[in-house]
């Protein structure tokens, strides 16, 4: 095996019950990519996700990320090591603004002191709002900064959950559908985001999609899944032509 | 014009000259009441001032956090009889009561624990439990309640010859603001932005970072001090303790007010303990439609005003925004 990726994925397998999610699926992303997961519905993509971010408990097989295992690790201590994610169908915080929810998302980063606190003191909330903002200008979201996020519209909480995720400062940020629902216009500038971000905040992605137009555009790499197991991977162009891939897809000629 | 110009700025509670007029002038009036007021009025008010400490602490968790609990009783028995012991040992007023609120935190903190597995009805029903433990506890170990002549409670001395009512009033009074003001710092730091997205989605806020066990811990403990030190002021202010104080109908009480009130809202929880405790007294011989008119209200306030009281004055808040509506 070449040298460590960022995140490496061994015979992940993950069942519940006598249904068999992810059946050792293997897989390794280096720094500093971008890598798409494809597959119809149900084929274990976000069950890689769960997986990997400490939601769900991986049957057997490990998940190394720079070197050390995630299993069995909470959510909030992934988060901690450096892997934010998103969610396919939102899980905002509905009733806070959108600067509360990104300032949530500096949790990890925050001096949390009880005494601040009660007393006032709000030198961490200054500190960490400068953080905030920068990635309010990045995505556009001044105008919605004080508005709940619950009045706002779909395309934009999109944004603001692709905000809350990098205001973790995370070195390998997990997409689930980022463009899923949004406008041909939506998507397009959401692409753009993504494709900035690993410039802009040096992350690597690992993103979860269903418009290949979108992947194929964005990855540089693709994994196929199919009824939990990886069909295939390679460059969109050979995923696209694979004849698995097409099976799966479009079904049997 | 409303310009802000830092970060800082923006944080500051009561931000914009009008406002902080109008608040400094109303407190000011409610710390003058002894002196415009009908006497009577102090024990009402007193009564308000300690039972908007309790309602604060139960809209921290259930309003913040999302935590329901009916157990608020127990916390308060709690808070009330490690006062009670600690007057009669000898203990100095603030101490008892300091000592009285860690006690109930601490409860609450162990409380916590099942909430770290339970939701929703599922929590509500196990913290249900432990307020009905806690009252058959208090109601039945005669050593921790002082048997059937309850447990007498030594008043306070006032300095200085004053009036003890209005001295009673004013110490309630200032205890209230420096609880409030504590629980607006609380719930506008990172405090009551983590229990916001506690009740929001707990598996984003964990996705973020956040403890969910620590999360939910805090939010048992700091609500149950708030609730004990509220049960030991009550103590105080009765003078006497019996465990009926304590029965389930208390925590229920405990949930008119943060209702009809407002969830989430700190004002709302201060609007909910004047309702919960001015309008019985408004009933005289007819207490017992009290409950009536309780479940009524939270009918009402549910269709009608899902925000509450906290909601009703916000609304009017923005109305007058336009003020002179040119």
């Amino acid at each position: 095996m070449a040298g460590e990726g960022l995140l490496e994925v061994r015979d992940l397998t993950l069942r519940f019950g006598g249904i068999t999610a992810l059946g050792g699926v293997g897989l390794t992303i280096a720094e500093g990519e971008t890598v798409g997961v494809i597959g119809p519905n149900g084929s274990g993509k976000t069950s890689l996700f769960n997986c990997v971010t400490g939601l769900y408990r991986p049957t057997s097989g490990s998940i190394r990320f720079r070197g050390e295992s995630l299993l069995g690790l909470s959510p909030d201590r992934v988060t901690a090591r450096g892997v934010a994610r998103t969610f396919q169908n939102l899980r905002l915080f509905l009733n806070m603004t959108v600067l509360d929810n990104l300032m949530l998302g500096r949790h990890l980063h925050f001096r949390r002191s009880l005494w601040a606190a009660a007393l006032r003191l709000r030198g961490e909330e200054v500190r960490h709002r400068e953080r905030c903002e920068e990635i309010i200008e990045f995505l556009d979201l001044e105008a919605w900064r004080d508005a709940r996020v619950a009045s706002c519209a779909y395309g934009v909480q999109k944004r603001i959950e692709l905000g809350r995720a990098l205001a973790t400062e995370p070195k390998l940020l997990l997409l689930d559908e980022p463009v899923s629902g949004l406008t041909a216009e939506e998507k397009d500038e959401v692409s753009y985001w993504i494709h900035e971000v690993r410039g802009r905040f040096g992350v690597t992605v690992l993103l979860v999609e269903h418009d290949l137009r979108v992947a194929s555009r964005l990855a540089s790499r693709m994994v196929v899944l199919d009824h939990g197991e990886k069909l295939t991977e390679g460059t969109p162009e050979e995923v696209q032509r694979h004849p698995g891939v097409i099976r799966a897809y479009l079904g049997d000629q | 014009m409303d310009l802000v110009e830092s970060y800082r700025e923006e944080l500051r509670f009561a931000r914009k000259p009008l406002g902080r007029a109008l608040l400094v002038l109303g407190l000011l009036a409610l710390a003058a009441l002894p002196w415009w007021g009908h006497r009577s009025w102090l024990a009402w008010g007193s009564m308000v001032w300690l039972y908007a400490i309790g309602v604060i602490g139960q809209n921290l968790l259930i309003g913040y956090a999302g935590q329901v609990s009916f157990g608020q009783a127990g916390f308060l028995a709690i808070g009330a009889y490690t006062f009670g012991h600690l007057r009669i040992a000898g203990a100095p007023f603030p101490l008892a009561l300091l000592v009285a609120g860690i006690a109930a935190g601490a409860a609450g903190w162990l409380v916590g624990f099942p909430s770290l597995r339970l939701k929703g009805p599922y929590l509500a029903i196990a913290t249900l439990g432990f307020g009905t433990a806690v009252y058959q506890v208090f109601a039945n170990v005669e050593a921790l309640s002082g048997g059937r002549a309850g447990l007498p409670i030594a008043q306070l001395r006032p300095p200085g010859g004053m009036d003890r009512d209005v001295y009673v009033y004013l110490l309630y009074f200032a205890l209230f603001l420096l609880f409030t003001a504590v629980a607006y710092n609380l719930v506008s730091s990172w405090v009551g932005r983590t229990f916001v997205a506690l009740r929001d989605s707990d598996i984003a806020a964990e996705a973020m970072g956040v403890n969910l066990t620590r999360a939910k811990l805090l939010a048992f403990a700091i609500s149950s001090f708030y609730t004990g030190v509220h049960g030991a002021l009550m103590a105080q202010y009765l003078g006497h303790l019996e465990p009926q104080a304590f029965n389930v109908q208390e925590s229920l009480n405990f949930f008119v007010a943060v209702i009809v009130g407002g969830v989430a809202s700190v004002e709302g929880s201060v609007f909910g303990a004047a309702f919960a405790i001015l309008v019985p007294a408004l009933f005289g011989d007819f207490r017992w439609a009290v409950p009536v008119l309780f479940g009524a209200a939270i009918l009402v306030v549910m269709i009608f005003e899902p925000l509450g009281l906290a909601g009703a004055w916000l609304k009017t808040r923005l109305y007058f925004r336009m003020w002179p509506f040119r």
